[in-house]
Order: C-alpha cells, then sequence, then structure tokens
C-alpha cells in the first residue's frame, strides 16, 4: 500500500512538473511587436495594427528599438545634460512623433507634409493621436535600453505615456514566445 | 422581408477609416448589455470584410448588414 502510494506520488511530481514546463510554452493571445524603423509610415502601421488588435480581443507589447525610439521622443521636453556626440545625435534625429519622415518619397520633406495633409483630409489618424489611442487601450511600450544609452536618449525625454518602461532583449524574447504573433517593423 | 432590427445603441462612424470602425465598437459593445444590439454606421468600405472578422475572433455575431449608397450598416449582437 505504501509502495503503491509512492508511485503516485511520484507521477504527481513527474506532472507537475511537465505542468510547469507546457504553461512556460503555452501562446496566450498576445501580440509582440518591434517597431525598429523609425520612418512615419511604418511606425503608423505599428500603431494601426496593435490598436486593431486589442479591438480583437488581443493583449499588445510593443518594443521600440534603434530608430523606432526617436518617435517616442518629447519635442517639448529637455533631456539635461548631454556630452557632444549625445548633443549631435539629439539633434540630428526626429523628435518625436510630429517629425519622423516617410521611407519613401520624403523629398526633402515635401512627400511628408503632403502625406499628411492627405491623412487630414481623408480622417486618417495621426501618429500623435494612435500613441494616445494606444495608451487608452492599454498597448504596453517597451523601450530598448541599450538604443537608449547608445543614442544617449534620456528617459527624462520621453513622452508621457501611460503604460511605458524600458528593458532589454530577454524581455521582449519572454513576450515573443507567449504570443501568437510577433511582427518585426 | 424580415422584421427590421431593434438598436440598442447607435454608434455614427461615418467618415472614420481603418482602425477606427472596429476600435470604436469593441469599445462600444462594452457598453451595452449581453443579448443587447449595436447598430453601425461606417463609411469605411473595408468594415464589410473587417467586422465579420473582428466578430469571429471577440465571440460576437454579425446579425445583418445593409448598404445604402456609401454608407453601410452593421447590426452587431453582443454575445459574451
Amino acid at each position: 500500500m505504501a509502495a503503491e502510494l509512492e508511485v503516485i506520488e511520484q507521477q504527481i511530481a513527474a506532472m507537475k512538473e511537465q505542468l510547469a514546463e507546457l504553461s512556460g510554452r503555452v501562446q496566450e493571445n498576445k501580440l509582440s511587436t518591434v517597431v525598429f524603423s523609425g520612418d512615419l509610415d511604418r511606425v503608423l502601421a505599428s500603431f494601426i495594427i496593435a490598436t486593431g488588435a486589442v479591438a480583437m480581443g488581443m493583449e499588445v507589447v510593443m518594443f521600440f528599438t534603434f530608430w523606432g525610439i526617436s518617435v517616442l521622443r518629447d519635442k517639448n521636453k529637455n533631456a539635461g545634460e548631454k556630452d557632444l556626440m549625445g548633443k549631435m545625435f539629439g539633434a540630428m534625429l526626429p523628435k518625436g512623433a510630429g517629425s519622423v519622415k516617410l521611407s519613401k518619397m520624403n523629398m526633402g520633406g515635401m512627400g511628408t507634409t503632403m502625406m499628411k495633409t492627405l491623412m487630414k483630409k481623408k480622417n486618417v489618424a495621426s501618429l500623435d493621436q494612435m500613441i494616445e489611442l494606444a495608451g487608452e487601450l492599454g498597448v504596453q511600450i517597451y523601450v530598448c535600453e541599450m538604443s537608449m544609452d547608445l543614442m544617449e536618449f534620456k528617459r527624462e525625454e520621453m513622452i508621457d505615456y501611460p503604460n511605458m518602461s524600458f528593458c532589454g532583449v530577454a524581455k521582449f524574447l519572454e513576450e515573443a514566445m507567449h504570443s501568437k504573433i510577433q511582427l518585426f517593423i | 422581408m424580415s422584421d427590421p432590427i431593434k438598436a440598442d445603441k447607435v454608434m455614427d462612424l461615418k467618415g472614420l477609416p481603418c482602425p477606427m470602425p472596429v476600435v470604436k465598437v469593441s469599445k462600444g459593445i462594452k457598453e451595452v448589455q449581453v443579448g443587447q444590439v449595436i447598430e453601425a454606421l461606417t463609411t469605411d468600405p473595408g468594415a464589410l470584410t473587417d467586422f465579420p472578422a473582428w466578430a469571429r475572433t471577440s465571440g460576437n455575431e454579425i446579425l445583418k448588414t445593409d448598404q445604402d449608397g456609401g454608407v453601410i450598416k452593421i447590426y452587431i449582437k453582443r454575445l459574451k
């Protein structure tokens, strides 16, 4: 009797182990995107997919890295002390959603201005509006710490977004592993 | 000829392009009770494929779709 009990206990322990391993692999109803690009068109597409995914009942996590981070800078905020390279980078890179350009047909800014006029005319939400909407809908934004450091962006110069935190690649991979959909934009 | 559907809430989404119609209805459906119906008015032709896709995924039901000129009328029943 005691031997039987021991066997059952061993089986339960083995099952618990398997269960723990399996739950680590379960895909949640989640979308993970990497926003690498800092182009107006690509970032806009990222936010349209993200807000659409929330409407479809999904949880959404966006990882901003490299050029993408420029979009999250607040044009009205000051970063404080930076060294020369940091200052140069800061000045050369777009500051915020209002100053990013199209990936094609920018034509010295003319193409982007035309596109924005068209978007307004056709009632397409601006990038600023899409970011605000994403915030309202609970889209989580993670910002790559390494890129922040590399480009000398400071946390103080980022927009006020309700669910924004800073992370490294492992956090993205953990989220991506548990997501049904992963996109790199 | 079936009886006209009685809507519990009307959402005027005319002039709003993708993704707004679906985003707004997904918010609006939480403001009606299960079993109640939303009448969504949209001018986005993409809505004809988007709303059925949204309903299948979110577990709600499209009761009827009408098209009158450029305006599309979609009746959505909250199922859960």
